[in-house]
């Protein structure tokens, strides 16, 4: 089984998942990063799937888990680099990624979560809405 | 669907391990790109193989699934059928339905693979296993 590594970027930790990802390995990240949130105090996770070829029920809910548990932790989930023809069959299968925030590439992911810092001054849960209600238009 | 598609390639997998899974997805996705469907189409039929696939380690036991690149007329397709020995599903109807779940997932497996591919058929026997075939075809 691969592990995914988790880099620390200041206060956010960084996912970049580049195979094509077991069950197996997606639930050991899921306990990797509740780990390196606590570890590190981290106050957002950043993950990249712009590997991912699919995004099936089973890993669409351990990106829903992931945030559910980072929020717990104090910490915000931003999902990048999602496909457009991963997009496009997440929708038709019917999952709705609830309570993830989305961003369409690090740069921008990494700019939503900088609002988010507590000297930011801005309201986490709002800029994430904000964010992820805002594709862009 | 009156006449069987002529099948011009075919290849059978093992599914006892997450491996596997991954293996079936890859294999599916080889000859959905020889089959020239285009990327969204491959890319749904990928994501139902993988749920099948799941499907047939988690609830079936394991099993098989045999890939094929057929063809009907002027249209390429790739058909997957997932065949295992398990328990059988005692209420198709009900398995089919958006949100039903075993307890472990979300409850869109199988019913989310059905609304990804053309074609979707469902043999289930309790106590003789589980057989499904699906089938995207180029448009």
């Amino acid at each position: 089984m691969d592990r995914i590594p988790v880099l620390r970027i200041g206060d956010i930790l960084l996912v970049s998942v580049q195979v094509d990802l077991q069950d197996d390995t997606a639930l050991a990240l899921q306990e990797d990063l509740a780990e390196r949130i606590v570890e590190t105090g981290a106050h957002g996770v950043l993950i990249d799937i712009s590997g991912l070829e699919i995004v099936d029920s089973f890993i669409g809910r351990m990106i829903s888990t992931i945030a559910s548990v980072s929020a717990v932790l104090d910490a915000t989930t931003v999902v990048v680099g999602m496909r457009p023809a991963v997009a496009i069959t997440l929708v038709e299968l019917g999952l709705s990624l609830d309570g993830v925030s989305t961003a369409l590439d690090v740069d921008r992911g990494l700019a939503l979560l900088g609002g988010l810092r507590p000297s930011g001054g801005l309201a986490r849960s709002d800029a994430a809405e904000d964010a992820a209600t805002d594709p862009g238009e | 669907m009156s006449t069987s598609p002529a099948v011009l390639s075919q290849e059978t997998h093992e599914i006892a391990s997450d491996s596997d899974v991954v293996r079936v997805r890859q294999s599916v996705r080889n000859l959905a790109i020889d089959a020239k469907l285009s990327l969204v189409d491959q890319t749904k039929l990928v994501t139902a193989a993988s749920e099948l696939a799941r499907n047939t380690l988690v609830h079936g036991g394991g099993g098989r699934v045999t890939v094929e690149m057929v063809t009907a007329g002027a249209r390429r397709g790739v058909r997957a059928v997932f065949s295992d020995h398990g328990p059988g599903i005692a209420d198709i109807a009900l398995a089919l339905t958006d949100g039903w779940t075993t307890g472990t997932g979300l409850g869109l497996g199988l019913s989310g693979a059905r609304r990804l591919v053309d074609e979707f058929d469902l043999v289930s026997d309790p106590g003789s296993g589980t057989q499904v075939r699906v089938v995207k075809w180029t448009r």
